[in-house]
């Protein structure tokens, strides 16, 4: 990677990230990757497509809550400069930024709500947001199989992201079996090509 | 703040409270680093069952609520428990409980990975997952649509806005902004007015 990032351009990381916490409704942090698609990927050329699918679904397959692929964005940003030091500084900037506005909201926001929830403003908040949420969650898969498919379309890849969706969907199938039996199989692919 | 036992309304169950925030630190470690995809389940088990720091009830409520708000629900719910015992100081013990270990077990992955990447049979592998992610990601959208509460908003409703939504961002690529703004506007404004009409009609809404 030829570019590097000046103090203006982390200033932006941090308030690109900050932004999109208070936007992270329902569903959780992948809601908003799409965004993060289209900023750091399109937009700003920041991390690569590849890099893109591979941090979310390493921190997939990993123990601890999702929302982790923040970091792994953040550590790819960094590290494309070169070093280790940016590297940590950009998965702390990711992270804290992305999570320090909606913690705070929601350590003050929490009392209010315990109290009003039964309200139905806050009822109907609640149930409106619910569709939303699976939009956005379902966009948010969508977009990774485009990088994951690099341009030409692997049917492979459809196959194995279309048996996995009817797995999750209809099945109780252990998610880190569901990893497995992918790498296996994507290993396997190599090989024969 | 702190009453260090408590019975619940059958008065059999004894709840505990976390003893100090590093007992909150320790046990948001542990309970993020057995959690894989789903988080209610594993906080149901560790912070009702095993540790009894909720009881079910209040369980069921603070999860409800850490929907509600922005940013990931397991973390939310991690700040909810903390602040509840320990104030601010305590929601911080959490969720650094519930990031630190985690982050550095994917840091771990993530530079092994990078290591190995040029082996062909490793990037072959790691691009399938991202296909079993994206079917993950996907397959949990439909599942969490197809469970959602039916009595305001019917299936078709909840489909259909889903589908707008997934079309405004992921295909037109819409700003996330205006998505929330355009499309959580109307659902509210919609679900409200349907309470309100159901109630009128003197049916139940909950």
């Amino acid at each position: 990677m030829s570019w590097t990032l000046n103090w203006s351009d982390w200033l932006t990381l941090a308030t690109f990230f900050g932004s999109l916490s208070l936007l992270s409704v329902g569903a959780g942090a992948l809601t908003t990757s799409t965004q993060m698609y289209q900023f750091l990927v399109v937009q700003k050329g920041w991390l690569t497509a590849s890099a893109f699918s591979t941090s979310i679904a390493i921190a997939q397959a990993s123990p601890g809550p999702n929302v982790l692929f923040v970091s792994l964005f953040g550590l790819n940003v960094g590290m494309a400069q070169g070093d280790w030091v940016s590297g940590v500084v950009a998965l702390l900037t990711a992270t804290i930024g992305f999570l320090l506005p909606s913690s705070i909201f929601t350590v003050y926001g929490t009392r209010w709500v315990r109290k009003y929830q039964h309200l139905d403003w806050v009822r109907a908040f609640k149930i409106g947001v619910a569709p939303v949420s699976g939009g956005l969650l379902a966009a948010a898969g969508w977009m990774l199989l485009k990088p994951a498919a690099d341009g030409h379309l692997d049917w492979h890849l459809w196959v194995l992201a279309l048996g996995t969706m009817l797995l999750t969907w209809k099945t109780r199938f252990h998610l880190l079996l569901l990893f497995a039996i992918g790498a296996a199989i994507g290993a396997l692919m190599s090989m024969s090509l | 703040m702190v009453d260090s036992s408590r019975k619940d309304d059958t008065g059999d169950v004894v709840l505990n409270a976390p003893r100090s925030v590093w007992d909150l630190f320790l046990g948001f470690t542990w309970l993020a680093i057995q959690g894989f995809g789903a988080a209610a389940p594993v906080a149901y088990r560790e912070i009702v069952e095993r540790r009894k720091w909720l009881t079910p009830q209040d369980f069921a409520q603070d999860w409800a609520v850490a929907q509600l708000m922005p940013g990931p629900n397991a973390i939310n719910l991690s700040l909810m428990v903390g602040d509840r015992f320990f104030g601010g100081k305590g929601a911080f013990a959490s969720v650094l409980g519930m990031t630190c270990a985690p982050v550095l077990i994917v840091v771990t992955i993530a530079t092994i990975y990078n290591e190995f990447s040029s082996i062909p049979m490793v990037a072959g592998a790691l691009k399938a997952m991202g296909a079993v992610a994206a079917g993950l990601i996907i397959g949990t959208a439909l599942k969490l649509l197809t469970n959602t509460d039916k009595k305001i908003f019917g299936t078709a409703l909840t489909f259909g806005m889903a589908i707008v939504t997934f079309i405004l961002m992921g295909i037109l690529g819409w700003p996330l902004l205006w998505v929330l703004g355009s499309m959580c506007t109307l659902g509210t404004l919609w679900a409200y007015s349907r309470i309100r009409k159901l109630r009128h009609l003197g049916r139940s809404t909950t």
